[in-house]
C-alpha cells in the first residue's frame, strides 16, 4: 500500500503542475512545476513520509531505464545525426567542458571573495 | 506449415504492446549486467547499450518505431512523476545546502546560462540545423526534464534524449582529468560542476570519487534542472529578439 499512497502523490502533484502550466500557458515542463510544488510541500511538512520514500526511491533507482523508449526513438533521426555529427560532436564535448571549468571556477571564486571578507571585518 | 505459424505469431507480437515493453525490460536487464561486469566503465552505460540494442533488434525485425513504442509508452509515461519525485533528494540535501548557498547558487546560475548558450552557438557554428540547435540547448538537465523543456522550445525530445546521455558519458569521462588539471580539490565545487554540467550520470561517477562529491552533484543535477527549465525559453526568446529570423 505504501508504494501505491507515494505514486499516487507523485502522480497528483504532476497532474496539478501539468493543470497550472496549460492554464497559465506556462514555458516550464509540467511535471518539473509539480516538482517545485512538492519540494515547497516538503519543506512546510518537514520530512518525507514513508510512503513517498518507497516510491520516490523505486521510480528513481532505475531511473536511466525510462528515458530509453524515447531514446530508440532517435532510429527516427539517424539521417540528421549523420548529417550533422560534426556540430553535434563539438557542441556536446566543447561546451560540456566549458560549463563544468566556469561553474568550478565561478564558485571557486566567489568562496574565496568571501573568505577573503570575513578575513578583512574579522 | 511452421512457417505460416510463426508469422501469425510474429502478427500478433508486433500489433501488442507486450514485445515493445518485455523488449525494453530485457535489454536494460542485459545492458545493466554489462555496465556491472565491466566495473560501471562509463562507456557502457546502460542506457547507449540498451538504445544501441533495441534499435538493432528493431532494424532486423523490420518493426517500425511507432509499433514499439505502444509498449514503449508504458516506461515512458514514468518519466513524468520521476520528475516530480526529484524533489525529495533534492529536500534531503536542503541542510547541506544552507551552508555553501550563495557560491552555488551563482555557480550553478552561470553554469546552467554558459551551458544551454555555448551548446547552441557553437552547433551554430559548426552549421547545425534550429531543431537540432534548440534539441541540444537542454543537453546538460537529466534526461526527463530535458525531453520537456526540449518539447517546449521547439526541439525533437528523442533527439535531445540520446544528447543527453552523451553528455553525461562525456561528462564522467573528462570530469575528474578536467579537475586535476585545473588543480581543484574540493569534492563540493568538484561535484556541483559534475552535476550541472552531467546530470545524473555524472553524479553516479562522481559518488565512486567520494559521497560527498555524489552528494553535491546530486544537489547541482536537481537545482539545475530547475533553474533551466524556468530561465531556458526565456533565453532562447532573448536570442531571437537579438537575431530576427534565427531559429525559427
Amino acid at each position: 500500500m505504501h508504494f501505491l499512497n507515494g505514486i499516487t502523490i507523485l502522480l497528483v502533484y504532476q497532474l496539478v503542475g501539468e493543470v497550472t502550466v496549460r492554464l497559465f500557458g506556462l514555458t516550464i515542463p509540467g511535471p518539473v512545476l509539480g516538482m517545485i510544488l512538492l519540494f515547497v510541500t516538503l519543506i512546510i511538512r518537514g520530512h518525507v513520509g514513508q510512503s513517498l520514500d518507497a516510491s520516490t526511491s523505486a521510480l528513481l533507482g532505475h531511473l536511466s531505464l525510462l528515458f530509453v523508449p524515447a531514446g530508440v526513438g532517435m532510429m527516427v533521426y539517424f539521417s540528421r545525426i549523420m548529417n550533422e555529427w560534426l556540430p553535434i560532436a563539438m557542441a556536446l564535448v566543447l561546451s560540456t567542458v566549458l560549463t563544468m571549468v566556469v561553474t568550478a571556477l565561478t564558485m571557486l571564486g566567489i568562496q574565496r571573495l568571501a573568505a577573503r571578507r570575513s578575513r578583512d571585518n574579522g | 506449415m511452421v512457417e505460416t505459424g510463426l508469422t501469425q505469431i510474429w502478427v500478433y507480437l508486433s500489433t501488442s504492446p507486450l514485445l515493445g515493453l518485455t523488449a525494453t525490460l530485457v535489454a536494460y536487464g542485459l545492458a545493466h549486467r554489462l555496465y556491472v561486469w565491466a566495473n560501471s566503465n562509463p562507456l557502457l552505460n546502460p542506457v547507449i547499450t540498451t538504445i544501441g540494442m533495441l534499435i538493432v533488434f528493431l532494424l532486423l525485425t523490420g518493426t517500425s518505431y511507432e509499433e514499439y513504442f505502444e509498449g514503449g509508452q508504458f516506461i515512458h509515461f514514468l518519466l513524468g512523476p520521476a520528475t516530480v519525485a526529484l524533489a525529495v533528494p533534492l529536500y534531503e540535501q536542503l541542510s547541506r545546502l544552507r551552508a555553501v548557498w550563495i557560491p552555488v547558487l551563482v555557480a550553478l546560475l552561470a553554469g546552467v546560462i554558459v551551458g544551454a548558450l555555448s551548446s547552441m552557438a557553437i552547433a551554430w557554428i559548426f552549421g547545425a540545423s534550429p531543431e537540432t540547435i534548440l534539441s541540444l540547448a537542454p543537453k546538460s538537465v537529466t534526461a526527463p526534464v530535458a525531453m520537456g523543456i526540449s518539447d517546449a522550445i521547439g526541439g525533437l525530445p528523442s533527439l535531445t534524449a540520446v544528447l543527453v546521455v552523451v553528455t553525461g558519458i562525456i561528462g564522467a569521462l573528462l570530469g575528474t582529468k578536467l579537475f586535476e588539471l585545473l588543480r581543484i580539490g574540493d569534492d563540493g565545487v568538484k561535484g556541483i560542476a559534475m552535476g550541472v554540467s552531467a546530470h545524473g550520470i555524472g553524479t553516479a561517477r562522481a559518488f565512486q570519487v567520494s559521497p560527498m562529491m555524489g552528494a553535491f552533484s546530486g544537489l547541482a543535477m536537481a537545482l539545475s534542472a530547475f533553474a533551466t527549465a524556468v530561465l531556458l525559453p526565456g533565453m532562447i526568446d532573448l536570442v531571437r529578439a537579438i537575431f530576427p529570423g534565427w531559429l525559427s
